[in-house]
């Protein structure tokens, strides 16, 4: 339904935004994510930044180092990770992600494998101990599946 | 002086379906998803520029803070959009409207200019509603 003015843009950067969200692992060019919206080069990028606050190119990095955090917590190696998520060397994966999160990927593992550690062998630390009582939950010592 | 609010409950019909609907079509981060013993879950999603509100995605399940029939009235609420309501926010509400559709999220009211601000409404997974305005419109 057309209820507004140039829907026909915003469907169209909206596609190439999914594109990337599903294509991130390939090697995409931005020629082709314009052919995908149809837009010229230029014009795409101007409409993509006006919509999302970054070029296409600065939203796929993103996409890739958020993707690769996800893929760190599943404790799968950083190398892996890089490739898993299109980069394709292992130093500018890491320096860009240190410069994104503020952290290298190896200390952001670390840092998630110690959380997974203490949520399975400690959860209380992590709710509120008000939702935890209304649970009962403060009255078992054993929170594991049986 | 209260100065934050960093936990808030949404009761879910179902927490893997609201998993599902607010990590991967919402875009909503997961903070966390702890086991709490059989058929219990301590499940929160964060909004993904505000990680430090924790939404926690609640089951309504007898035995816990629920009886049988108290729980099977808040499901009937919640089911049928009468519980409770959020207002949400994003940068770009034509867009965003676009890809939510396009992800299958259910819009009650498509983008309409109010004379309070730019809005639309949807349900999540389990019926409950929102608003979503654009900032500064």
């Amino acid at each position: 339904m057309d209820f507004y003015p140039k829907v026909y843009l915003y469907r169209r950067i909206v596609k190439a935004k999914l594109f990337i969200d599903d294509n991130y692992a390939d090697a995409i060019e931005l020629d082709h994510i314009a052919d995908e919206a149809f837009f010229s080069k230029f014009h795409f990028i101007r409409l993509f930044k006006k919509t999302y606050g970054k070029t296409p190119h600065q939203y796929l990095t993103c996409v890739r180092i958020e993707k690769s955090k996800l893929l760190l917590k599943e404790e799968i190696p950083v190398s892996g990770v890089c490739y898993a998520v299109g980069f394709d060397s292992v130093s500018s994966f890491t320096g860009l992600f240190k410069r994104m999160v503020g952290q290298t990927p190896s200390a952001y593992q670390q840092g998630c494998i110690s959380k997974k550690l203490e949520i399975e062998t400690a959860p209380l630390k992590h709710i509120p101990n008000c939702f935890a009582e209304m649970n009962g939950w403060t009255k078992k010592s054993n929170f594991q599946e049986v | 002086m209260i100065t934050r609010l960093n936990h808030v409950s949404i009761f879910v019909l179902n927490q893997d379906s609201a998993y599902d609907f607010y990590v991967n079509k919402l875009g909503f981060k997961v903070h966390t998803d702890a086991p709490m013993g059989p058929g219990a879950r301590w499940l929160t999603v964060t909004p993904p520029e505000q990680p430090d509100l924790e939404i926690a995605l609640m089951a309504i399940s007898e035995g816990m803070m629920f009886t049988k029939e108290s729980a099977g009235a808040m499901r009937n609420l919640v089911a049928g959009g009468t519980f409770g309501f959020g207002v949400f926010e994003c940068n770009d509400l034509l867009a965003t409207y676009e890809e939510l559709k396009a992800k299958g999220v259910e819009f009650t009211k498509a983008p309409t200019q109010e004379f309070y601000g730019f809005e639309a409404l949807f349900k999540d997974d389990s019926g409950n509603w929102f608003s979503l305005g654009q900032k500064g419109k």
